[in-house]
């Protein structure tokens, strides 16, 4: 086949081809990622579920954990390592990106996520 | 002394004189001009203007020297690269004889050549590609799939428009809307073609918030517009440094011509998701990515002389190209629609024009559209795992038609 002076046909052929070989390559793709993800979902959810290890000794009285308020905490808003000013951007943003006014929204807590 | 005499060999001397008196010196007063437009437009309008800036003042450099001096002192030399590729030349492939004639953007163009610089590209963009969007649904890889069907259109429209099957490959890429690829298998297919394809995938990659829109409205209806998705799983640290691994290993094992632009995507990508390489995935996508645009935008700039730029193919060029995003918009809807009908109406068509490539700017179209329909609807997530899919999709498509033709 001389494939610089390509003929129509052969060129409707391989255009048809390299269609089908982008999507063959990526169905496998979406397949072998798929499973890995299942693979991943079904391990964290066996770290869920797996039991407790056993207690030994008489468990003393549960306290619970508070992570720590930040600075600039006020009513019912609670900030998590999250700075006042950083806390007023972040509500600003919010209420500009859904149109609403702020007195009309409620916030419950803002928390720096690390990853 | 003949003063007037002086005077007149001066004005004739100069290169203000040589647009009229060199043979052919007004086209280059056209390019000239060109790149004004192209600067214009980067700089102004602000088209792409990290590489429209550098093609537009890489052009302006090389139509400035190369007919002064008839190409002696010449930025640019298309004549040394036409013997380079001419396998009757004594000089096929000689480097040597490419660098001891050189200008400064001969130099610079070995990159390009080579395929160094948009291999480097796709470093940087693996490193500031999220693909936690992608694995959260798999699906998406179809999106980027079906996008690509404007690359196959245009290249069978090239063939019928009288290009040879490789120039039209390098043409019907442009449609996958991935500039780096597209200079990537330009180079290796239609060196001479490499000005106007990379003026035409550049531009139109700009012009996504135009040319998407219309077609995206045009082929859905109100309901599906206004389809919430629901929120994707998280995905784990772990999954994410698996990925690149397992996307290198076995899509060059699937078609082994992708490997310089799916191994750099990915190694990028795993510099990012290690959490012990920041200091390499900094670099990979800021200074080393910064230094590789100036290479890359100057020396394809310089391509484009007058003699291989001003022709007919340019304007066929730059038509093929935007029927190739065009028919890759519609490609990516179809399947969005396809998906939304299979999903029982829980997918927005809308993300299937994401399935382009051209990251980030695709999928931000996806989300302003939506939100035109639904000011609540947040689409821009979802619409990233299309978008990213187009990257490889546009990568395994460079790649078939670089087995085939090259």
């Amino acid at each position: 086949m001389d494939l610089v002076n390509i003929t129509v046909g052969n060129a409707a052929v391989t255009a048809l081809l390299g269609y089908l070989v982008v999507f063959f390559g990526l169905v496998l793709l979406m397949l072998v990622v798929t499973v890995m993800g299942k693979i991943f979902i079904a391990k964290s959810r066996k770290a869920e579920t797996a039991p407790a290890p056993a207690v030994t000794a008489p468990a003393a009285a549960p306290v619970e954990v508070k992570k720590p308020e930040a600075k600039g905490t006020a009513g019912e808003l609670k900030l998590y390592d999250t700075d006042p000013r950083d806390a007023a951007m972040i509500m600003a943003i919010v209420a500009d990106t859904l149109g609403k006014p702020l007195n009309q929204l409620r916030f419950i807590s803002i928390k720096e996520v690390k990853e | 002394m003949d003063i007037l005499g002086t005077l007149r060999d001066l004005a004739l001397e100069s290169g203000f004189a040589a647009f009229f008196v060199t043979d052919g010196g007004w086209k280059n007063l056209v390019m000239i001009l060109i790149a004004f437009v192209l600067l214009y437009l980067g700089i102004e309008k602000k088209f792409e203007p990290l590489l429209l800036c550098g093609i537009a003042f890489g052009c302006l450099l090389s139509n400035l020297s190369y007919f002064i001096g008839m190409g002696e002192n010449a930025l640019y030399h298309p004549e040394l690269w036409s013997a380079f590729l001419d396998s009757t030349s004594p000089y096929y492939h000689s480097y040597g004889h490419i660098m001891s004639n050189a200008g400064l953007l001969d130099f610079f163009y070995i990159g390009v050549k080579a395929g160094i610089y948009p291999s480097l590209i796709f470093l940087g963009v693996g490193a500031m590609t999220d693909f936690g969007p992608l694995l959260s649904n798999p699906k998406s890889l179809l999106l980027g799939a079906a996008a690509q069907l404007g690359v196959f259109v245009a290249f069978f429209g090239a063939v019928l428009l009288g290009f040879t099957g490789p120039q039209a490959a390098s043409i019907g890429i442009i449609g996958g809307a991935d500039g780096p690829t597209a200079i990537y298998l330009t180079t290796k297919l239609a060196p001479e073609l490499l000005g106007p394809i990379a003026i035409a995938a550049y531009s139109y990659m700009a012009l996504i918030p135009l040319i998407q829109p219309p077609i995206m409205k045009a082929l859905t209806n109100d309901e599906m517009r206004k389809v919430k998705m629901v929120q994707t799983r998280e995905v784990s640290k772990k999954e994410k440094i698996i990925f690149p691994i397992v996307v290198a290993t076995f899509v060059i094992l699937l078609l082994p011509s992708t490997a310089p632009l799916i191994g750099c995507l990915m190694l990028g990508n795993l510099f990012r998701e290690t959490g012990v390489t920041d200091r390499l995935s900094d670099t990979s996508q800021n200074a080393l990515m910064n230094i590789v645009t100036i290479f890359l935008a100057t020396s394809v700039g310089a391509t484009m002389v007058a003699q291989n730029f001003l022709t007919f193919n340019t304007i066929k060029i730059v038509i093929l190209g935007l029927i190739a995003f065009g028919i890759s918009t519609v490609g990516g809807l179809l399947g969005g629609i396809a998906m939304y009908y299979g999903s029982g109406k829980k997918i927005n068509p809308l993300i299937g024009s994401a399935g382009v490539s051209a990251v980030p700017m695709a999928a931000r179209v996806s989300q302003d559209v939506g939100r035109k329909f639904n000011p609540n609807n947040y689409l821009l997530m979802h619409a990233m795992g299309p978008n990213v899919a187009g990257v490889i999709g546009s990568a395994i498509a460079a790649g078939f038609l670089l087995s085939v033709f090259g």
